[in-house]
């Protein structure tokens, strides 16, 4: 289970967790978030702007 | 007494910092006194037209003020920014400022509905309260960017106050993601009066509001119509303590309320004209707009209202890093300046001939337009009108390049 940053305001997609919040469950893969998924925290990067977070 | 921060950097050695505007802060915990200034002052002189005082203070005192006090010079390196992120004094002048929205309606609607007033002073008193609510829009604003849970609810309690409980929702993800482009009902376009523009803000903004929320419930398989709905929990509160305003003082708070809620999103549609008037993100190839760069918002740089707005008037910063708390906003050179702080701005704003021609030739002068029309978000109904007057400032920049 991978996790990924948005390189904005450093919020973190973390697949084993998903965002509940948002309506992603535990172990939605990042990538069958929506193409237009954006940061739920800034708003202001998109999917494609998120980068992978070693470890 | 002050604090300074300081940091050792690896590079650039010894960084020190110290905020000048710390204790000024706190004027948001005095602010209620404004609103209810013109109360007091009814019942020390006997005279109803001292209820006109707050506003007279709003859209007199503070433009003077901002134009006699000046710029803000305080501006924190980047480097000082986590530090002064992570001082809980700021973010507890904030918080505080929650409850006084709720005290302040309460206490100007006791008054209009125990004394005998005549219209124009209840008029002039829902404006004031309205005003003050307007101020509980930009605290909602604050708190609604960040990320713990807490302020998120804090910023909902406070938007019930002028019953506007999508304004979070519908501005973080929606405004942000799409400002200064034609898609944005909250950014607007040179040749659009504020009275056109108020028109497709509301409507706009609230549909938008409404939609990110069901789209995120649909996700999670529940109703709109639910207490899982954000905007609905905080239009709930606002029902509870409206309403009970209506139990408790009759229904003279019917028109008090209507007025005041108005005249507290009017504000945030002042704000929303004034940050991002004209500006326009370019499309890309891949058919997506440009990231929000600094140029793509209106900015003043005045001490007075700074204060009074959280710094809300560094709008650049805000756009750019919209999770950033007040404290740790920055102004930078060479971007998009408003001539008086956002006030002044709104009095321009409600004149719209003096607010074009003061306006206009600013949007065109911006360095990444210089006079090419199409950099500018432009009223479409009026293209054709402001190609014909400004079509010699795009030959101007054509001659340029």
């Amino acid at each position: 289970m991978g996790k990924y940053r948005c390189p904005g305001c450093d919020y973190t997609y973390d697949e084993g967790q998903g965002d509940i919040h948002e309506g992603y469950p535990a172990g939605t893969p990042f990538e069958s978030l929506p193409e237009d998924f954006t940061c739920p925290d800034c708003a202001v990067r998109y999917k494609v702007d998120f980068e992978p977070v070693d470890g | 007494m002050s604090t300074t921060y300081v940091l050792d950097h690896p590079e650039q050695g010894r960084i020190e910092y110290t905020d000048k505007k710390r204790y000024l802060w706190m004027s948001s915990l005095f602010m209620p006194l404004l609103p209810l200034l013109g109360i007091a002052l009814y019942f020390a002189f006997d005279s109803q037209w001292l209820l006109a005082t707050p506003l007279l203070f709003s859209y007199l005192v503070i433009p003077f003020l901002d134009w006699a006090l000046g710029s803000d010079t305080n501006n924190p390196p980047e480097e000082i920014v986590p530090q002064l992120e992570q001082d809980t004094y700021y973010r507890l002048l904030t918080w505080f400022t929650v409850p006084m929205h709720f005290i302040v309606l309460i206490a100007i609607a006791w008054f209009v509905g125990t004394e005998i007033l005549t219209l124009w002073s209840v008029l002039a008193l829902a404006l004031t309260a309205g005003s003050y609510s307007g101020l509980g829009i930009n605290t909602a604003h604050e708190l609604g960017h960040k990320k713990p849970d807490f302020e998120r609810w804090l910023a909902k309690i406070v938007l019930a106050v002028p019953a506007y409980g999508h304004f979070c929702i519908e501005h973080n993800r929606g405004h942000h993601r799409d400002v200064a482009t034609p898609d944005d009902p909250a950014s607007s376009r040179m040749g659009e009066s504020i009275y056109a523009f108020v028109l497709r803000e509301i409507p706009g903004a609230f549909k938008r509001g409404w939609e990110v929320e069901k789209e995120r419930l649909a996700r999670l398989g529940k109703s709109e119509w639910s207490i899982h709905n954000d905007i609905l929990q905080s239009y709930a509160i606002s029902a509870v303590l409206q309403g009970g305003l209506i139990i408790a003082f009759g229904w003279i708070m019917v028109p008090f309320l209507v007025i005041h809620n108005v005249w507290a999103w009017y504000q945030l549609t002042s704000a929303n004209y004034i940050e991002h008037y004209g500006l326009l993100r370019q499309k890309e190839a891949n058919g997506r707009y440009e990231r929000c760069q600094p140029y793509h918002s209106w900015n003043a740089n005045y001490v007075f209202s700074n204060i009074l707005l959280f710094h809300l008037e560094r709008h650049s910063d805000h756009h750019v890093n919209p999770t950033r708390r007040y404290q740790s906003l920055r102004n930078f050179d060479g971007i998009p300046e408003l001539p008086n702080g956002y006030y002044g701005m709104y009095l321009l704003a409600y004149i719209p001939w003096l607010w074009y021609k003061v306006m206009d030739k600013r949007v065109l002068a911006l360095p990444h337009i210089n006079g090419d029309l199409s950099k500018v978000n432009i009223e479409p109904s009026r293209r054709e009108e402001i190609y014909a007057k400004f079509g010699s400032g795009q030959q101007h920049a054509a001659l340029a390049s």
